[in-house]
């Protein structure tokens, strides 16, 4: 057979190709057993342990790739200086950056930036926006060192879960603006460690999947950082209407 | 010639009565044979279950490893044991559970807290080891087609307060964490204050508390990720009572030309549930893991037979101790951000869910030990001892005083595998009996070092020594020469 790594990389293309990360490509490859159509692949796995061990591998490789992205850049970070060393963590992964007094620098659609800020020695990194890109625990190595960090964006990033939440105390002295919409791992219980960030104004909590009562957490976090705006869900999103009601009032979510 | 043979072989006479006897018989006895002959294809061929003697529910006859015990530090081992070796399939594991339902056992009665702040260097390189386990518990579990393991851990941090004549020592033991890598930053009563303002900061000189890694987990969903993972890994699983252990002894002399007998265990006799049946497993190596129940397993090895004082006397001091956990519901109580609060008195806390409960108990001290023979729950003890306490540091709880019944939900009670030497666990070979290793006595941690553990009794098993953390100073020959390895910590 011509290439089997050829093929193998073809399959693991068609896999990947939809999924944005490890949790979703654990979704593909392990996809949940109560649903009724089952895939080829996990049909096949079911009868030849060499589908399994094919499907264990795709796993596999796909766990590395994330670790191979989040990797440490020590040797440009003895280089050029920590926050440089971030930046060029957060372009890589297809975010964006933004040194003080200077403009954002955004990669374009091929993934290409320019690298004009790898002369801004000294000047330090205010704002970071890495939304959809694939960092996780240990990538966000490269972003504690940015002593002054101002906003950090981290919407809809499919590997942020609690643990990087219990990570972020170092930024406390600067941090201002935290956003964590959409992102599908986060839960009430990594919100709690946010009371570290006491200088946090803006704390964006919406449309998190994995908060289990989302207008109750809104107000348990809003007790535990007074001094910050909060938005997020709605304090009535998690209450329901009494059946007679629903019928008519479908319209507004607070009953009269 | 010819015709010879035709006349012998187509005689009419012979050949009629030939085939009249045997179209007889054939016709009598066709459809006994056919399944007879049915009966016998289908005991021979496999998969099909032998009428009588079905032996499914035993377990096998020969395994190389038997582990005693099912809890979290016994399928820490056996999770260990089949990552470690060095081909697939190359060693064979069993697990002698007594209880499938772990009704009493600790793991799924315990608080789940972990933390790093303990004085000893190993401890806190167990817990170390342990948390980045649980942080990549989806790399290290993962089974094909099953559902990712959710912990559902709360990094809210481990709170220790000290009074004035304990501030020294807490000062030292912060030290020594941040030496091993754990962030823990220490507080004076005002930024006590100021950060936990639901606090009463009397008698409470110093405070640490750890920023990072520390907090609480569900310990069931970590044992039901790590059975699944091991199932899948191909160890074997029993439901049963282990009553007896076959040895066999040998004398061999010491450099010093004393006599020593050095005892080997080759047979495990596994007794199933409400029956008198058994079997005996030929095993190479037992692991003792059986948590409150290690000492009854530790005498049946016959370890401690012997005359006090003597390393055949020195029995495996570990006993079961019952602890009591309280959960109770307060609606001005301290917010989301309260951690896992050890007080001066030996009294903890924390907070359970988005609800205004917490959960909480204490130590009590060695003249009020309840009996260990059931797990009845004392509801005074938490009015006398636990709440005087609680009150008076969190002011909150004054309101749990007032009610005529308090607002205790509910209640529990839980072993803890206790080492009466001097509280910390056993890991390792014991001298005289060669091939069992222990993993147990960890008195109330053994949860939160689990991973750790079961790393290291798996090298010592696979690789005769300790690799990634040096855990000879648990070895069991401390309870002869008397080193005791105090650990100065509260729970």
């Amino acid at each position: 057979m011509a290439a089997p790594g050829a093929f193998l990389r073809r399959v693991a293309r068609e896999w990947t190709r939809h999924a944005r990360g490890i949790h979703d490509m654990r979704e593909s490859v392990t996809p949940d057993s109560s649903q009724k159509r089952r895939t080829l692949l996990q049909f096949l796995s079911s009868y030849f342990h060499d589908i399994e061990v094919l499907r264990e591998y795709l796993l596999r490789m796909e766990i590395h790739k994330m670790h191979w992205k989040n990797r440490p850049v020590s040797s440009i970070q003895e280089k050029y200086g920590p926050s440089i060393a971030g930046a060029l963590f957060v372009l890589k992964q297809g975010g964006s950056v933004k040194f003080r007094d200077k403009e954002w620098i955004r990669p374009d659609g091929r993934g290409r930036f320019s690298s004009e800020f790898l002369e801004f020695q000294g000047v330090p990194v205010e704002a970071v926006d890495a939304s959809g890109c694939a960092i996780n625990y240990q990538g966000l190595d490269h972003l504690l060192p940015l002593k002054e960090l101002r906003s950090l964006r981290l919407r809809r990033c499919p590997n942020v879960d609690d643990w990087c939440l219990g990570r972020l105390h170092p930024l406390a002295g600067s941090l201002q603006e935290l956003s964590l919409a959409g992102c599908p791992r986060i839960s009430e219980r990594g919100l709690a460690c946010l009371h570290h960030l006491q200088n946090l104004r803006r704390l964006d909590i919406s449309d998190l999947p994995a908060v289990s009562h989302p207008g109750l957490t809104q107000i348990l976090v809003e007790e535990m950082l007074p001094h910050c705006e909060v938005l997020g869900a709605d304090w009535a999103q998690g209450l329901t209407l009494r059946r007679e009601e629903q019928p008519r009032d479908t319209g507004s979510p607070v009953s009269a | 010639m010819f015709r010879r043979v035709l006349q012998l072989g187509l005689g009419p006479g012979r050949l009629t009565r030939g085939l009249g006897t045997r179209r007889g018989s054939f016709t009598l006895d066709w459809e006994a044979q056919v399944l007879e002959v049915k009966k016998k294809l289908r005991s021979i061929l496999p998969g099909e279950p032998l009428e009588l003697h079905d032996t499914s529910h035993l377990p096998p006859e020969h395994s190389d490893v038997v582990i005693v015990g099912g809890g979290i530090l016994g399928l820490s081992v056996a999770f260990w044991l089949k990552k470690l070796e060095k081909k697939r399939d190359a060693i064979r594991v069993l697990v002698v559970e007594q209880d499938h339902t772990y009704s009493k056992a600790s793991t799924g009665l315990s608080v789940g807290g972990i933390w790093q702040q303990f004085s000893l260097p190993e401890n806190i390189q167990l817990s170390l080891f342990s948390i980045n386990f649980l942080r990549n518990i989806n790399e290290h579990l993962a089974v094909v087609d099953a559902p990712p393991v959710d912990l559902k851990f709360n990094p809210a941090g481990y709170l220790v307060l000290a009074s004035e004549k304990d501030a020294a020592s807490l000062e030292n033991k912060v030290r020594v964490q941040r030496q091993e890598g754990a962030k823990i930053c220490l507080m004076s009563a005002e930024q006590l204050q100021n950060k936990f303002p639901w606090i009463n900061t009397e008698g409470v000189a110093l405070a640490s508390y750890g920023m990072e890694d520390e907090g609480w987990f569900d310990p069931w969903s970590l044992l039901h990720g790590l059975r699944r993972k091991v199932q899948s890994m191909g160890v074997l699983f029993c439901q049963g009572e282990v009553t007896r252990f076959i040895t066999s002894s040998s004398h061999m002399e010491t450099s010093s030309r004393e006599e020593v007998i050095l005892k080997r265990i080759h047979e495990v006799h596994v007794k199933m549930d409400n029956s008198l049946e058994y079997q005996p497993v030929e095993c190479a190596v037992v692991i003792n893991a059986a948590g409150a129940w290690s000492g009854q397993i530790a005498e049946l090895a016959g370890i401690g037979n012997g005359p006090p004082g003597t390393l055949q006397g020195t029995k495996l001091p570990v006993e079961p101790r019952k602890r009591y956990v309280y959960l109770w519901h307060c609606p001005q109580g301290p917010g989301l951000e309260a951690p896992l609060v050890a007080d001066t008195s030996g009294v903890y806390f924390r907070r359970e869910g988005l609800g205004s409960n917490y959960l909480g108990g204490c130590s009590p001290t060695e003249e009020e030990e309840p009996d260990p023979a059931n797990l009845e729950v004392d509801h005074d003890f938490f009015q006398k001892k636990v709440l005087p306490h609680l009150a008076q540091r969190v002011p909150a709880f004054e309101t749990l005083k007032c009610l005529m019944h308090p607002q205790v939900h509910s209640a529990w009670a839980g072993y803890y595998d206790y080492n009466t030497f001097d509280q910390n666990g056993v890991v390792g070979p014991h001298p005289l009996v060669v091939n069992m290793y222990f993993a147990t006595g960890f008195s109330g941690h053994g949860l939160q070092h689990a991973p750790g553990i079961g790393r290291a009794v798996a090298e010592m098993v696979l690789q005769g020594g300790f690799e990634t953390i040096n855990m000879s100073p648990f070895l069991f020959s401390r309870f002869y020469l008397g080193e005791k390895l105090q650990d100065y910590n509260i729970l």
